[in-house]
């Protein structure tokens, strides 16, 4: 019976037909209402971040070990990458050029996209991927085993060990890592530059650095640090907040991943959006 | 370290005197009441075992005395403080001279055997050198009786083991209190036994009081001073072994049977 004696929806139907039914019926909170939750509470965690980051005592040790996890351990992977994004993005760009009669304008094209944008974008969704993951998974983990509370009660702030120093390291890390991944990709470029014709190192490297301005690497920088932020931010909460055992763990790495990369995407897009306000294109 | 830590608040109170007065504690998830006007008086030197069935609150009990839980209602003094009126500090200080042995046993599972034990020490006793933590840590160790585990990791250590780390790392900053959730559950009987044993040589050579939440009768009767049976949220019975095993409660006789 779809509807039950007292005359409500029977359960089974209830379920198999939640996302047709309204609200009301359902009796579920509205998608809005749990994204509005979601976002308050993301808000009051990085609120809490922001004040506690800036409160002694500072764990400079656990700072220094996340920074090496967050940046050395991600380097291979983003450094490979970069090579590949640097060389791939040239040699494709190469017949649309040529079709112009604009080859020569090549190496200066391909820097301005990379520098500008590919490289910070594609860098913060490897760490979105590697470390938003890995920091959701680990605290995660710790939090249903109970070894953050192991921590609390013995009188350490989990939070500040935990949160604040993976926070604070993939805020500060990414900007490098993007940094290292900017020179790997315009060295895959050269390469990709001269797979079809001859430039040489030289005058490569006088058209890019021609090309490239302050305001080309300045703000690609500036929203690296951003992208790093929120790619801490969302792994820790998802992993803090995580509830329901081993299940909880792999959803708060998946919702990781997935927000992460979303938020970076907003990101660029405001940042496209306050460089072009501001005359920076 | 063989008797209460000079400095701290616990070596201030004389052996019987009352160390946690839990008066009125209630705490509801929801509509769904947990604790309803529970108390207790936790007397120096003296271990008290609370009973109860599975999902009775009995865990519930001692998150709400450290404050992992807030309660919502209730008086819970602990040391002379009011525990759910301390600020973060004046808590963290307090948390200092209390030990709990989480189910699970709560190590943490990136760090060493000898990196669990010394992370408390980290935390609060800035002033060792590493020489002196060292030798605490092999103390904490030796203890417990897993002298050679220093270097393993948490995944190598089995059942028995890791609680018996977890009682380490609890004990290495001497605490006052201690509060055990479940300490022999999922261990075999003679393991179980042997964790019982380590609980009163730790009260005998650290003078601790402790709580223990357990529904293993064999290390409640091998462990506990006093027993407080827990039913739909309040105490429903107080007394030793012997006096509640003769009980006519039927809530309570069914614990010994």
């Amino acid at each position: 019976m779809l509807i039950n004696k007292t005359g409500e929806i029977n359960h089974m139907y209830r379920e198999r037909y939640r996302l047709l039914l309204p609200n009301t019926m359902t009796k579920r909170p509205s998608i809005f209402k749990q994204w509005f939750e979601e976002t308050g509470n993301l808000s009051a965690f990085a609120g809490r971040y922001l004040r506690d980051s800036l409160r002694p005592p500072y764990d400079f040790g656990e700072l220094l070990r996340q920074a090496f996890e967050v940046g050395y351990r991600s380097l291979g992977l983003v450094a490979i990458t970069a090579f590949i994004m640097g060389l791939v993005i040239t040699i494709q760009s190469r017949p649309t050029l040529v079709e112009f009669g604009a080859e020569s304008w090549l190496p200066a094209m391909v820097s301005v996209s990379l520098v500008r944008e590919i490289v910070p974008v594609v860098t913060a969704l490897i760490c979105a991927g590697r470390v938003g993951s890995g920091i959701g998974a680990e605290l995660g983990s710790m939090k249903v085993t109970e070894q953050i509370d192991a921590m609390e009660v013995s009188g350490t702030n989990p939070f500040k060990y935990l949160v604040v120093s993976r926070i604070t390291a993939a805020t500060l890390m990414l900007p490098i890592l993007v940094v290292i991944a900017d020179a790997v990709s315009l060295w895959g470029a050269y390469i990709g530059v001269n797979i079809k014709g001859v430039v040489s190192y030289d005058l490569y490297v006088r058209q890019v650095f021609d090309t490239l301005e302050y305001s080309d690497v300045v703000p690609s920088i500036i929203k690296c640090v951003f992208f790093g932020f929120a790619i801490g931010l969302i792994g820790c909460f998802k992993g803090y907040t995580t509830t329901k055992g081993t299940e909880g763990v792999g959803m708060a790495a998946n919702a990781a991943v997935v927000v992460s990369s979303l938020v970076v995407f907003i990101i660029d897009l405001l940042a496209a959006q306050i460089t072009d306000l501001l005359n920076l294109n | 370290m063989e008797s209460d830590n000079g400095n701290s608040i616990y070596a201030k109170f004389a052996n019987g005197e009352p160390v946690l007065r839990v008066s009125g504690l209630k705490k509801s998830f929801g509509t769904h009441v947990v604790l309803d006007g529970f108390d207790l008086v936790l007397t120096k030197g003296e271990n008290i075992a609370v009973l109860g069935r599975s999902g009775s609150g009995k865990s519930v009990l001692i998150r709400c005395l450290v404050r992992l839980t807030e309660s919502d209602e209730g008086i819970i003094n602990m040391l002379g403080l009011d525990v759910p009126d301390l600020g973060q500090d004046a808590l963290d200080k307090l948390r200092a001279e209390i030990g709990f042995l989480f189910q699970s046993s709560a190590l943490y599972d990136s760090m060493t055997v000898r990196e669990n034990l010394e992370f408390p020490l980290r935390r609060h006793s800035k002033h060792l050198t590493q020489a002196e933590k060292d030798q605490m840590v092999q103390e904490a160790l030796d203890n417990v009786g897993l002298s050679d585990t220093a270097d393993l990791m948490p995944s190598e250590l089995s059942g028995g083991m890791r609680k018996r780390i977890g009682i380490a790392r609890t004990m290495i900053m001497n605490p006052g209190i201690m509060l055990y959730d479940e300490p022999t559950t999922g261990l075999d009987p003679v393991t179980g036994r042997g964790i019982g044993k380590l609980m009163l040589e730790m009260k005998k050579k650290y003078n601790t009081s402790s709580i223990i939440i357990s529904h293993d009768m064999g290390c409640v009767k091998q462990t506990a001073d006093r027993i407080v049976v827990l039913v739909n949220g309040r105490c429903r019975a107080l007394g030793t072994y012997a006096e509640l095993e003769k009980s006519e409660d039927p809530d309570v006789h069914s614990f010994f049977e």
